[in-house]
């Protein structure tokens, strides 16, 4: 599976596939048992931990799906942590970045409520603005439009696609959501139980021949994966029933 | 069909047996990255001041009042023996020995192991169960660091801090008692502690007690805050653990420590 720098990649596949797992074994945060991932040249999983918080710092910013802000501190001493952690700046000129950051995602005016006091919403876009205050090369996005409304997702859809542009930051978005996903990537991976089952730009997904890629991408109930989780015939669940209860 | 069930009491007892002592492994190996966390603090003493305000200061109301009625029913207690052999004049002896070699640090390991042992494992697991733990690892932030050694030397730094007041406390409700309410002379009360009270044997003996009690009650409480299962049944039996294992631990251990202590 191959991230290509500077464009959005999406991957996509049905819950408890992998997908999250996927994401922190680029982070580093799980060791895989077996093959490697390299980030901007690196293995990521043979560096030492100075290194690899190293690595980190540079390239790597993510959204978590619950927003993970620290909830004893402020939005804008939220977006200012990294900051204060990994530079030097002047306690103005981080106050600036701040304000950019938070005009970016619109929640400039919110920057005194504490994450408590935010919807869902609200809580990923400040994650967004703390992800990109040391602007990483690489964004990770853990199921960024799950359980949203429809105008919170929009905005979140909208902002993924500005950042990228603007910043031409590497986007990796993991999602099951097939329509938003598929609106602001430029290639998407489908996998399913920790295998890639196919890969392309979103047209030819699109027209995808695999039957288990249509069920996904259409949201049908039953095909390839069934409904049913798998169980012996109604029949004989029924009658087996029948002798205990007779026994 | 009873051999079966013989070897699956077996594979159980096995499998108990087999994730204790990884536990135990864990425990022991999230020690020693703590320890090795503790010089970033002097970094960011901050971090530490903050910690020392929410597990010593915001602990020192149920210390006080908890010290003040201990040494008030001890007074009263040992009157009540000390009477029989015309020895009340003894009291202060029997309080002061009493509280500096076993009550304070016993007490105080407890009432910490409840109020701030808990609150410990209940904010760490939170922290774990929604992200935010995760979160600062990504942002290169070791929460190690950031996060477990502040509160680990907070907690071991505030523990015998608390003992001593509670020692203190104790000892002046022992003495209001036997002065106001039981009639023995405030001079006979203090000479007597003077004269009997060792400094190295009982109050130092009792401040290095509590300084190992701090050291495990808080190591218990922030392993098992890290080490919980992200769901809110697994918090809670981890933030009852830590009670209950940090008590446990403060009681055998007080038995080990005064056993080797008092050359008993």
């Amino acid at each position: 599976m191959d991230i290509e720098r500077g464009k959005v990649t999406a991957i996509m596949g049905p819950s408890g596939t992998g997908k999250t797992t996927l994401l922190k074994l680029i982070g580093g945060q799980l060791k895989p048992d077996k093959g490697t991932v390299f980030v901007d040249g690196e293995n990521v999983h043979q560096l030492s931990q100075s290194a690899l918080y190293d690595l980190r710092r540079r390239t790597m910013g993510m959204l978590f799906q619950s927003g993970a802000l620290l909830t004893d501190l402020t939005v804008y001493d939220n977006v200012a942590f990294p900051l204060r952690e990994h530079t030097d700046l002047p306690e103005e000129a981080i106050h600036h970045l701040i304000l950019l950051k938070l005009e970016a995602v619109g929640l400039r005016g919110a920057r005194h409520l504490m994450p408590a006091e935010l919807s869902g919403g609200m809580a990923r876009r400040v994650a967004l603005a703390r992800a990109i205050a040391l602007d990483p090369q690489m964004i990770m996005f853990d199921e960024p439009f799950t359980g949203q409304d429809p105008i919170s997702m929009g905005v979140l859809v909208k902002l993924i696609h500005d950042m990228n542009q603007a910043l031409g930051m590497t986007s990796v978005v993991v999602s099951h959501d097939v329509n938003e996903t598929a609106s602001i990537s430029d290639y998407i991976y489908v996998i399913s139980d920790g295998k890639v089952v196919q890969s392309g730009t979103p047209e030819e997904l699109q027209h995808s021949e695999s039957a288990w890629v249509k069920q996904f991408l259409d949201g049908d109930a039953d095909g390839p994966v069934p409904f049913h989780y798998s169980a012996k015939s109604l029949i004989d669940d029924l009658m087996e029933g029948v002798e205990s209860v007779k026994s | 069909m009873i051999v079966d069930k013989i070897l699956n009491k077996l594979q159980q007892t096995g499998y108990k047996t087999l994730s204790r002592f990884s536990r135990v492994g864990r425990g022991s190996l999230f020690l020693w990255q703590v320890l090795f966390s503790l010089p970033y603090i002097i970094k960011r003493p901050g971090l530490l001041v903050r910690q020392l305000y929410y597990v010593g200061v915001q602990t020192l109301l149920i210390i006080l009042v908890a010290g003040l009625f201990v040494g008030m029913v001890l007074a009263l207690q040992a009157y009540i023996v000390l009477v029989d052999f015309g020895a009340e004049d003894s009291i202060s002896l029997m309080v002061s020995l009493s509280i500096l070699r076993e009550l304070g640090p016993v007490f105080t390991g407890l009432l910490f192991a409840g109020r701030a042992g808990s609150a410990l494992t209940a904010e760490i697991g939170l922290m774990k169960s929604t992200e935010q733990l995760s979160g600062m690892e990504m942002m290169a932030v070791d929460p190690m660091k950031y996060i477990i050694a502040p509160r680990f030397l907070a907690g071991v730094i505030a523990v015998p801090l608390l003992t001593s007041i509670f020692m203190a406390i104790a000892i002046l409700g022992g003495y209001f008692v036997a002065t106001e309410m039981l009639g023995i002379y405030e001079g006979v009360f203090w000479s007597q502690m003077q004269n009997n009270v060792d400094f190295y044997t009982d109050v130092i003996n009792g401040m290095i007690k509590s300084l190992v009690f701090g050291f495990v009650v808080v190591w218990i409480a922030v392993f098992e805050g890290h080490d919980c299962m992200p769901t809110s049944e697994g918090l809670g039996q981890a933030t009852t653990r830590t009670v209950v294992h940090g008590s446990l631990a403060v009681l055998g251990l007080d038995f080990i420590l005064t056993a080797l202590m008092f050359n008993v």
